[in-house]
C-alpha cells in the first residue's frame, strides 16, 4: 500500500532522515518505534511533502506520490493524525468533524458523522463544545475522528499516546485496532510508547538517527533484547 | 520605617512600585508635552517651563495609577472566573436581538435626523467602517493573517472610481464591481509573495505594501494627481436621478415632486452605505458557513492539520485576501464618491491602524463585536470634541481601559457556523 524507497529528507543541512525504506502493506498494523529526534515525525511529515523528501521515492499504491503538493496527497486516501492532535481549538467539535471531510468534497458527509460518532460516542454528545476545551483523551479521539472523515485507506498516527493517561492510551489503542480488525484499514502508528505499540501492531520498524536499524514482527521486536534494553526496560 | 511595615513583596509594596513606574514613564512623556512650552515674544519663539504644570501631572499619574489598580482588583476579585465552554443559544438569541434593534435603530436613523446633518454625515462615516471592519475581519479574524496595510486596498477602491468616472464618464454602479475585482487582484498580488510568512513577518510586509500604494499615488503625478489628488467626482445618483436643484435629465427632488433639500442627498448616502454593508454582512455570513469560510478559519487555528486535512492553504489564503480586498474596494468606491475628492491623505497607515482596532476591539471574528467598536472609535472621537487638543488623550485612554476590562475584545465568543439538531441544543 505504501512504500518508501531510500527516502532522506534535511532541515536545511540537517539530515533527519537516512535513506528509509519502508512498506506498508494492506491490512497491516505497522509501527515506527524510536528515540526523541529519531526522526519519526519527520517521516509521517515528509509522506505529506512537507519537508519534501530530498532523495528516494515515496509510492502509494503504486503510484509515486514524492513530489505531490501535500493537499494533493491527502486527497488519495491516506489521513494524518498529527503529532499533539492539532485540533482546531474554537471550532467545535463538529466543525473539526466537517473540515476533516475536506477531502470528499462534500460527498458521504453524514455517513461518516454516524460512523466516527458511533465509533466516539462522546464526540456525539459533545458536537458543540469547542474543541480546546475538550479533554486530551477526547481531542485524540476528535483528532481521529477527524481524519476518518476523509474515508481513508491507510491512517497515520503520530504518537497517538502523547501526554494521555494510561486508562485512556489503552482506549486509544484499542479503538486502533478495532479500526484495523472491524474496518480493514490499513495503519502506520509512530510511538515512544514502544511496548504497547508492538503489541498491537503486526510489524514494526527501530529508528535511530534517522535511518533504519531494525525491523520485525511486532512480537520479534517486542523480545529483541536490543530493543528491550533500549526502549522497553528503561521506559518501565 | 516604612520598610519594615511594608514588606517587598505585599501589595501595596507592589502597587506602590508600579504607580512609581507609571509615573517616571509618564513624567518623561509629559516632559516634552506639558513640562515646555513655547511662547511667541517679540516675533521669537522661546521655549518657557512650566514646571507646576508637570508637578500636578506627576501627582496625577501616581495617585491615579493607585486608585485605578486598587479598582480593578476590586473589581476583579469580586467577578468570578468563569469559563463557558459550549455554545449557549441564549447569547445566540440575545446576540439576534441586538443585531434586529441595531438594523431597526440603522434604518430608522435619518427619520429622527432628517434635518440634522451633522448625524447623518457621522453615521455614514460609522457605516464605512463598519464595512471595513467586517472585510478585515475576514483576514485578520477568520483567517488569522495580520494585515497592516489594509488601507491599500481602500485606496485601490476609491481611486478606481474617481479615474474611471472622470476620465470615462463611468457610473457609480458601473464602477463598483469593477472596483472591487481590481482590489481583489490586488489581494491577491499581495497575498501571493507573502504566502510563506506569518505574523510579525506577515505584518510587516502587509504595512509596507500599504505604504507602498500610497508613495505611488503620491508621486505619480500623472496618474493619480499626485498630493492634490483628484477632484469633482461625480455623485451617485438614484437609478438616474440626480440630487441637484438643476440637472440636464430629472432629478430626484422633481420626479418625487418634493421641494429640493440639499438632506436628500446625505440622506442618500447614509442608505446607501447601510445597503452596502448589509450585502457585506450577507456575503460574510454565507462565506461562514460555507467550506471556504471554515478553511478560514481551520487555518487561523492550526497550518499545519489544514495541510493534513487536504486543505489547499494557498488558496485559502489568497481567498481570505481577496474578499477582504475586496470589500475594502467597494467601501473605497464610496468613499470617492461620498467625499467628491480624494488625495492620498485619506490612505495613511493611521486608517488601517484604526480599521484594525476596530477588529481588534470588537473580538476577533465577531460580526456584531465590528459594528460595537466601529461605533465606540467613530463617535467616541467626536464626543470629545469638548475636550479640545486632549480629545486623543481621552480616546487613548478609553482604548486602553476597554483592553483592560476586556482584553479578548467587546464580542470575544465565536458562534458556531452549524448546529446538529438545533431543537436539542436549544434546551439548557
Amino acid at each position: 500500500m505504501l512504500e518508501l524507497q531510500r527516502v532522506s529528507a534535511h532541515y536545511g543541512p540537517i539530515q533527519a532522515l537516512v535513506e528509509v525504506d519502508l512498506v506498508v502493506r494492506a491490512g497491516e498494523i505497522v509501527t515506527l518505534i524510536g528515540a526523541n529526534g529519531a526522526g519519526k515525525s519527520t517521516l509521517m511529515t515528509t509522506l505529506f511533502g512537507t519537508p519534501r523528501a530530498s532523495s528516494g521515492r515515496i509510492l502509494l499504491e503504486g503510484e509515486d506520490i514524492t513530489a505531490l503538493p501535500p493537499h494533493r496527497i491527502a486527497r488519495r486516501g491516506i489521513a494524518l493524525v498529527p503529532e499533539g492532535r492539532r485540533v482546531f481549538a474554537k471550532m467545535s467539535v463538529y466543525e473539526n468533524l466537517l473540515l476533516g471531510a475536506t477531502p470528499l468534497e462534500g460527498a458521504h458527509v453524514e455517513e461518516n458523522l454516524q460512523r466516527v460518532f458511533s465509533l466516539f460516542p462522546v464526540l456525539e454528545t459533545r458536537r458543540t463544545q469547542r474543541a480546546g476545551t475538550l479533554s486530551g483523551g477526547e481531542q485524540q479521539m476528535l483528532a481521529i475522528g477527524r481524519a476518518l472523515m476523509s474515508e481513508p485507506r491507510l491512517l497515520l498516527l503520530d504518537e497517538p499516546s502523547l501526554g494521555l493517561a494510561p486508562l485512556v492510551i489503552r482506549t486509544i489503542f484499542r479503538t486502533i485496532v478495532a479500526l484495523n480488525r472491524e474496518h480493514g484499514l490499513t495503519i502506520l502508528l509512530v510511538e515512544q510508547n514502544a511496548r504497547q505499540a508492538l503489541k498491537i501492531a503486526h510489524r514494526g520498524y527501530v529508528l535511530q538517527n534517522g535511518r533504519i536499524v531494525l525491523e520485525g514482527s511486532g512480537a520479534a521486536l517486542l523480545a529483541d533484547p536490543q530493543v528491550r534494553a533500549a526502549y522497553l526496560d528503561a521506559v518501565s | 520605617m516604612t520598610a519594615a511595615v511594608i514588606s517587598a513583596s505585599s501589595p501595596l509594596a507592589l502597587r506602590l512600585r508600579d504607580a512609581l513606574a507609571v509615573t517616571v514613564l509618564g513624567g518623561l512623556l509629559a516632559l516634552p508635552f506639558i513640562g515646555l512650552v513655547t511662547v511667541e515674544e517679540g516675533g521669537a519663539l522661546t521655549v518657557r517651563t512650566r514646571w507646576g504644570a508637570w508637578g500636578a501631572t506627576l501627582a496625577a499619574l501616581f495617585f491615579g495609577r493607585l486608585l485605578l489598580r486598587a479598582a480593578l482588583d476590586a473589581w476583579r476579585s469580586r467577578r468570578p472566573a468563569r469559563k463557558r465552554a459550549v455554545f449557549s443559544s441564549g447569547d445566540a438569541v440575545l446576540r439576534r436581538a441586538a443585531g434586529t434593534s441595531l438594523l431597526a435603530a440603522a434604518l430608522l436613523l435619518p427619520v429622527f435626523f432628517a434635518d440634522n446633518r451633522y448625524v447623518i454625515d457621522t453615521a455614514t462615516t460609522l457605516g464605512i467602517y463598519v464595512m471595513l471592519g467586517w472585510g478585515l475581519n475576514v483576514v485578520v479574524g477568520l483567517a488569522g493573517l495580520l494585515d497592516l496595510g489594509y488601507v491599500a486596498f481602500y485606496a485601490v477602491g476609491a481611486y478606481t472610481y474617481a479615474l474611471l468616472s472622470t476620465q470615462f464618464g463611468w457610473s457609480f454602479w458601473e464602477a463598483l464591481p469593477a472596483a472591487g475585482a481590481l482590489a481583489a487582484l490586488f489581494g491577491i498580488l499581495l497575498g501571493y509573495p507573502v504566502l510563506r510568512l506569518r505574523g510579525d513577518y506577515l505584518a510587516i510586509v502587509t504595512l509596507g505594501f500599504g505604504e507602498i500604494i500610497r508613495i505611488v499615488l503620491l508621486n505619480w503625478t500623472s496618474f493619480s494627481g499626485g498630493p492634490n489628488g483628484i477632484g469633482g467626482i461625480p455623485r451617485p445618483s438614484f437609478f438616474g436621478l440626480a440630487f441637484a436643484r438643476s440637472a440636464e435629465g430629472r432629478t430626484f427632488h422633481e420626479f418625487f415632486g418634493l421641494e429640493f433639500s440639499p438632506m436628500h442627498r446625505f440622506i442618500f448616502l447614509y442608505y446607501l452605505i447601510v445597503v452596502l454593508a448589509l450585502l457585506t454582512h450577507a456575503l460574510i455570513s454565507r462565506l461562514r458557513v460555507l467550506p471556504t469560510g471554515r478553511a478560514w478559519e481551520a487555518l487561523r487555528e492550526d497550518e499545519i492539520a489544514c495541510k493534513a486535512l487536504g486543505l489547499n492553504t494557498t488558496t485559502v489564503k489568497l481567498s481570505a485576501f481577496a474578499t477582504g480586498a475586496m470589500l475594502a474596494g467597494f467601501a473605497g468606491v464610496f468613499f470617492a464618491a461620498r467625499q467628491g475628492f480624494i488625495s492620498p491623505e485619506s490612505f495613511t497607515f493611521s486608517e488601517s491602524a484604526t480599521i484594525l482596532a476596530i477588529v481588534v476591539l470588537g473580538g476577533m471574528g465577531s460580526q456584531l463585536g465590528v459594528v460595537l467598536a466601529a461605533a465606540v472609535l467613530v463617535v467616541l472621537p467626536e464626543l470629545g470634541r469638548q475636550f479640545a487638543d486632549y480629545r486623543m488623550l481621552v480616546f487613548g485612554a478609553a482604548m486602553v481601559t476597554i483592553m483592560a476590562v476586556k482584553p479578548t475584545g467587546l464580542l470575544a465568543r465565536r458562534e458556531p457556523t452549524v448546529r446538529l439538531n438545533p431543537e436539542r441544543s436549544a434546551a439548557p
